[in-house]
């Protein structure tokens, strides 16, 4: 009846336990909030049945934020582990430790770092294009919760079962069922399945919407930077997911159904498994990180009060990196023996991506180039990114030598390198972006000089961290090891890389800080005028907050920059002679049920509660049907009540 | 809804269709991909060769077309307003697409019951992942066809109805262009001493 599930499947160990307990503990704190200050209502109301992809965004950084803080203690928890493990078993041990960091880095990926650049394209993205919408508001709205209910699987792996030990990648055949029969694998595959399969339906549905709801007069060379970027990841997204969900869909084939495709006997092959999920793997990390360029490129242009220096360069560089992402995978296995050929192909192709990036970071500087530049913020992230990308764009290109790959494959010389990345690159990008456009967002700015302290303890706290591993790596120490001979001198080198960990928490509880205090002195901190930085884009010429339908009457574009090119000719914020009558999507909770009938199906799965999974596909089915029967999916917004809203926002203004 | 409003909405959905398609292009082309690999690794199970029946397979090709064709007869009945025609068409769409799911599963009951089910080897797990994911696909557009045409045949051809049928035939005939590749990569490669 309950498949594998019984009562052994709770924890048992003190640390799992705790994290359990915290965890049921903190969501039922929030349940009973909720009753207490009677808030349901609003939450389901203005929230959780929301089709505005500005709401749907605000979650979405929620949801990533929080989940942040799940891979961080991760983090904290591997560092404690490799400082405690010189000749001894370590605080974790080494079974706890696998599954830790494998959580961590599937964690970190799909859920942080996705869930910040969703969020903020779901924000900024309509509104840079002078769009109401996304193309599929009910669409986004189902991403977004199966994103949502990714994430709870992957927590729920804490109190029932037990989370995968086999890496963020799970390769088989460590992965299969032969070495891994619990549950854990089934949780990574299951929350990965079901949240990819929320990012793939993003991914068709903003880049519908960038091509086809586009300002009048915005043609492809007029869109700002950040557009670009997106679109170029989220056609990758388009071309890359389903690779993931095919090669997901194997592995549980084979785990579930006996089959016989990375196993390693009955003609399975455990490489194709390899070059699959890395041909997947590595267009994500580009999907990660082009928004993060597009961010920086609009930031920097403001905060330099230049235009962006060559911008067409800008979108053919954006283009070539996407293009080539796809032509690099297999540099993450030079040593699976394809061969010197094969190798110094794709050696080579790793080393012309630099090209292309190398193209962006010259535009960045010259953009700054006898600017006026502003040192907020944003801009330091920027300044940061800037140094650190570098540095892990040349450990990159080392990397892609071949030959020097052999004798740093699989230590932690990759892991600081990768860490370069996505840290000093799609994070730093992420947090400039947000602190960029809070006000857009909330109708204030966050606090600056709590801003600069989280800024200050993250660099550092990063430089600390990962640079010993650099230094780690080329000694030899491989990456996942939980101990090692004390003999070996390299304790003190991890014991700096902890302390560095330990300064970014003390980076993420300032952030936490600001957040509070901002919140706390938003009067103070109000953006009356709709274009705290002195903007170019579109996003600046509607008021802060921006109202539900974004734009009173449609923009149509004559240039890029035109908010900036408006200013200078002095025609912003005049009212129109009239205002049209505006259809909106309607709210739905089907999103919400969608997702968790997903949710129960991935759980049924996992546990070989057949009988349930059955159940939750014609759930499903269902819901759909529902959905697609339902032809009132629009509310009208009277002209007289947007006329009503404008003029509040103006009178703010002035 | 508006006659404007109606059309923008059936503008961003054929198009939203396509980038589905194409995803779903790709979701196919890994499979394919892998059966590439795998078709060789049958360790000690049959091939190809032993396996399939060229004549069958034509058959089942020749149903699953026949069944494109009658959609796309369909769609021209559609556009001349002819609902009973549509209607019917659109049934032997589906009555095709059941046939041809009955003889794929009599396929797949047969070499279960002979012992070449897909444990048997990393070849056939490819096989009857490849095949059984095209079934799936048109499982599921059996099951659209089920839903589409008490909707036409309630409210007739009005426009919303225009675009779901529109729709639906972009995917049957996609399912029928990724059969052609499945008839060809699998069965004739299958057999051929390549």
């Amino acid at each position: 009846m309950l498949g594998r599930l019984s009562w052994d499947a709770l924890p048992s160990d003190l640390i799992t336990l705790g994290a359990a307990a915290g965890m049921v503990g903190g969501g039922l704190l929030i349940v009973a909030a909720l009753t207490y200050f009677k808030k349901w209502k609003w939450l389901w109301k203005n929230w959780i049945t929301s089709l505005d992809p500005k709401r749907i965004g605000v979650m979405y950084l929620l949801v990533a934020g929080i989940m942040l803080l799940r891979g961080g203690a991760d983090a904290l928890m591997m560092r404690l582990q490799q400082v405690t493990g010189a000749g001894a078993d370590g605080v974790l041990g080494a079974e706890m430790f696998q599954q830790v960091f494998s959580a961590h880095g599937t964690i970190m990926i799909f859920f942080v770092a996705m869930g910040l650049m969703f969020g903020l394209i779901n924000i900024i993205l309509p509104l840079q294009i002078g769009a109401r919408d996304v193309a599929f508001p009910f669409l986004n709205s189902v991403s977004f919760w199966l994103f949502v209910a990714g994430a709870v699987l992957i927590n729920a792996s804490l109190v029932i079962g037990e989370f995968s030990a086999a890496g963020w990648l799970a390769y088989p055949p460590l992965s299969g069922l032969e070495y891994s029969p619990g549950v854990g694998v089934d949780y990574w595959i299951w929350s990965l399945q079901i949240a990819g399969m929320g990012s793939l339906l993003s991914g068709i549905n903003f880049t519908a919407t960038i091509l086809k709801l586009r300002a009048k007069g915005m043609s492809l060379m007029k869109m700002p930077i950040f557009v670009h970027s997106v679109l170029g990841s989220m056609l990758l997204v388009a071309f890359a997911f389903p690779i993931l969900t095919a090669t997901l869909l194997l592995l549980s084939l084979d785990r579930t159904l006996g089959m016989h495709f990375f196993t390693s006997d009955f003609g399975g092959n455990p490489m194709m498994y390899v070059n699959l999920i890395w041909a997947w793997g590595h267009p994500e990390v580009y999907i990660l990180i082009l928004p993060a360029f597009g961010i920086f490129s609009e930031l920097v242009a403001t905060f330099s009060r230049k235009k962006l220096f060559g911008y067409t360069s800008m979108v053919w560089a954006l283009g070539a990196i996407s293009l080539l992402s796809f032509t690099v995978w297999l540099h993450h296995f030079f040593t699976m023996g394809a061969g010197a050929n094969v190798n110094a192909f794709f050696g080579i192709m790793t080393m012309i991506i630099a090209i292309p990036t190398g193209v962006k970071i010259f535009n960045w500087l010259f953009t700054m180039y006898r600017g006026r530049v502003r040192l907020t913020v944003p801009m330091l992230w920027f300044i940061a990114f800037v140094l650190t990308f570098t540095i892990g764009g040349m450990t990159g290109v080392l990397l892609s030598i071949p030959g020097v790959n052999f004798q740093t494959h699989n230590t932690l010389f990759v892991v600081a390198h990768f860490h370069n990345m996505i840290i000093g690159g799609v994070v730093f990008g992420y947090f400039a972006g947000l602190t960029y456009w809070f006000p857009k967002i909330f109708g204030f700015k966050l606090h600056e000089r709590l801003g600069k302290a989280a800024f200050w303890c993250w660099i550092i706290g990063y430089l600390l961290a990962f640079m010993p591993l650099y230094v780690l790596g080329l000694m030899g120490a491989a990456r996942r090891m939980d101990s090692y001979d004390a003999s070996l001198g390299w304790q003190w080198l991890f014991m700096v890389a902890a302390a560095g960990a330990a300064l970014i928490m003390v980076g993420v509880a300032f952030q936490i800080l600001q957040l509070i205090v901002s919140i706390r002195q938003r009067k103070k901190l109000r953006d009356t005028t709709g274009d705290p930085w002195d903007g170019r884009t579109l996003e600046w010429s509607v008021p802060s907050p921006a109202p539900v339908y974004n734009f009173a009457t449609l923009p149509v574009i004559s240039e890029r920059d035109p908010f900036w090119e408006a200013k200078q000719h002095g025609d912003t914020r005049q009212a129109p002679a009239y205002y049209q009558d505006i259809h909106m999507p309607k709210n739905t909770g089907l999103g919400i049920v969608i997702a968790s009938i997903a949710l129960v199906f991935g759980f049924a799965v996992i546990w070989h509660i057949w009988w349930l999974a059955i159940l939750a596909v014609i759930g499903i089915i269902a819901c759909i049907m529902v959905r697609a029967n339902d032809e009132e999916t629009e509310y009208v917004i009277p002209a007289a009540e947007v006329a009503r809203i404008e003029e509040q926002a103006r009178e703010g203004a002035a | 809804m508006s006659v404007i409003r109606q059309s923008e909405h059936t503008e961003k959905a054929t198009f939203g269709f396509w980038l589905y398609l194409m995803t779903d292009c790709v979701l196919f082309a890994s499979l394919f991909a892998v059966f590439a690999v795998m078709r060789n690794s049958v360790w000690d199970g049959p091939a190809g060769v032993d396996i399939f029946s060229l004549p069958y397979v034509w058959l089942l090709t020749m149903v699953l077309l026949l069944s494109s064709f009658t959609c796309g007869l369909a769609l021209i009945a559609a556009r001349s307003n002819n609902v009973r025609k549509t209607l019917w068409l659109l049934g032997l769409t589906g009555a095709l697409g059941l046939v041809f799911l009955g003889l794929e599963a009599y396929e797949f009951a047969k070499l279960i019951h002979e012992g070449y089910g897909w444990q048997r080897s990393g070849f056939l797990s490819a096989f009857f992942t490849l095949v059984g994911m095209h079934g799936l696909h048109i499982s599921a557009g059996l099951i659209w066809l089920t839903y589409l045409m008490p909707k036409i045949r309630r409210k007739g051809l009005i426009s919303i109805n225009r675009k779901r049928l529109l729709m639906f035939s972009m995917f049957w005939h996609f399912l029928d262009v990724i059969w052609i590749f499945i008839f060809t990569i699998v069965y004739l490669m299958g057999v051929s001493p390549l």
